[in-house]
């Protein structure tokens, strides 16, 4: 699989580390939010079957972080368009 | 090696589906198949149907590595598997049907400081829950298992290991069938090609399914579809803590028998066991990514030949014959889901991750039970989904998050 790195262009799977779907923010003010909340932000993520945005690190390239969107069934990924993440 | 006895000739029917019935299972893979058998069979719950979406068993049923045993950590973890492992013990005479099962030994390697304290830990824990576990030291191991190279001299020495003698293999297509036969034989309607598109609710109670043939009505709805489980309670807005993971395996040409055991080994991810047919069947971690597509990377295979070259030199011109990927259900602590959901009469199970082989006979034991009975059995009650909530996780990462 390719990626494609915002800074680096496309390079291999095997050059990256993934880091998995976006995660939701952590909870504004911590001291509010109740058991059920909580237990969505520590271990509930995505998992669409289809269109998934999703982190990964080029870490054996330029070592920044970036967000693109894959597709979970063709791995076809559209690149981030802000070059950042 | 003997030959099986020979294949009945008639193994199910293939029913057109009824407009309803008491229970809806979604997905005929292992779990399914035995929640339906032990259904009848247990609590005479009969008018039930199994919908597959493909062919029956052609999911994980048809791609996992067949590995069996029950030494895991906690004593929730041990205790299901236990009994897992208890059912495997009788089920080709239960089922009537030849497995395959044998018990050949599960030897568990270890090759760090780390790993070796954690193998001597569990080894301990499964003792204190009656379950049989010894460590073995590297020239122990090589006694076991002759063809493992325990030369100091490779980048990660084996340090010794765990070992589960009553652990072993089985023939996955045949679990399913015979589960499949006996579920047929007592009524029950096996439907194949039948796609779930959506749930019938008559407010927060589920009444029945959408499929592609056309709606049918049921008084509960079990669903059983593993790493399709999160696109499943989608459907009915319920969300699920599961990743849904590509898990590859492989397989090599016949070989004479040479591989007595199964070997599994989590520091350099590899494990591998020889099928009674003769291939070695090798297995690794999962792929990094989500997905559903049903296969991997390339280099996760590499990785997993290099480390079972490393163990075993012999193997050294093996050739691979097929590699594939099933598509695993993964939950933050590497142990299943199963029980009630907050719609009433929809129950779950999943998340048994890379692990769900072994617990066959055992998960469908206890769904059939907590399905019939509409309360969690014993058994899997510490894995019921208000765990995440609660925060009584059952972490089995340290004894299933590789070889599982």
């Amino acid at each position: 699989m390719l990626i494609p790195c915002p800074w680096c262009g496309d390079r291999e799977e095997v050059e990256f580390r993934y880091g998995g779907p976006v995660p939701m923010g952590y909870p504004p003010d911590p001291q509010t939010v109740d058991d059920a909340a909580w237990a969505r932000y520590l271990y509930y993520r995505p998992n669409p079957k289809g269109a998934l945005e999703e982190r990964w690190v080029h870490t054996a390239g330029c070592r920044r972080w970036f967000t693109v969107t894959r597709d979970t069934v063709t791995n076809e990924i559209t690149p981030a368009t802000d070059g950042s993440g | 090696m003997a030959e099986p006895h020979p294949h009945p000739q008639q193994l199910w029917r293939n029913p057109e589906p009824k407009h309803s019935y008491d229970v809806v299972i979604v997905g005929a893979g292992g779990h399914g198949l035995a929640t339906a058998y032990y259904l009848a069979k247990n609590h005479g719950i009969r008018n039930v149907a199994v919908l597959e979406r493909g062919w029956l068993a052609g999911g994980n049923m048809a791609r996992n590595t067949t590995v069996i045993r029950s030494n895991y950590l906690w004593d929730e973890s041990a205790a299901i598997y236990e009994f897992s492992l208890k059912l495997w013990e009788g089920l080709s005479v239960e089922l009537d049907y030849d497995l395959l099962f044998s018990q050949r030994g599960v030897l568990g390697l270890t090759h760090s400081e780390h790993q070796v304290r954690e193998g001597k830990r569990r080894v301990s824990a499964n003792q204190l829950d009656g379950i049989d576990a010894e460590w073995l030291t590297p020239e122990e191991v090589k006694a076991f298992c002759p063809i493992v190279n325990i030369s100091p001299e490779v980048r990660y020495p084996v340090l010794g290991g765990t070992l589960q003698r009553r652990g072993g293999i089985a023939k996955h297509d045949y679990v399913a069938w015979a589960f499949a036969r006996k579920a047929d034989e007592l009524g029950i309607d096996l439907i194949q090609n039948c796609e779930v598109t959506g749930f019938d609710l008559d407010g927060d109670r589920v009444i029945g399914v959408h499929t592609n043939r056309g709606l049918i009505a049921a008084g509960k709805v079990a669903l059983c579809a593993a790493g399709h489980s999160s696109a499943l309670a989608a459907m009915v807005g319920l969300d699920l803590p599961i990743q849904t993971y590509p898990l590859q395996a492989l397989v090599s040409e016949l070989l004479e028998p040479v591989l007595n055991c199964v070997v599994l080994s989590n520091d350099i991810h590899v494990y591998v066991s020889q099928a009674h047919k003769g291939e070695l069947v090798m297995g690794a971690g999962m792929d990094a990514y989500n997905s559903y597509a049903q296969r991997g990377s390339p280099h996760v295979i590499e990785y997993q030949v290099a480390a079972a070259l490393e163990l075993f030199p012999i193997f050294s011109r093996v050739h691979v014959v097929r590699t594939w990927a099933g598509i695993v259900d993964v939950t933050p602590d590497a142990s299943p889901i199963v029980g009630l959901t907050r719609i009433e009469n929809l129950f779950i199970n999943c998340g048994w991750g890379t692990g769900g082989f072994k617990a066959t006979p055992a998960a469908g034991w206890t769904y059939a039970h907590t399905i019939a009975q509409g309360q969690p059995h014993p058994l899997t009650a510490p894995f019921a989904l208000e765990r995440f909530t609660t925060g009584a996780l059952v972490d089995e990462h340290g004894a299933a998050a590789v070889a599982h």
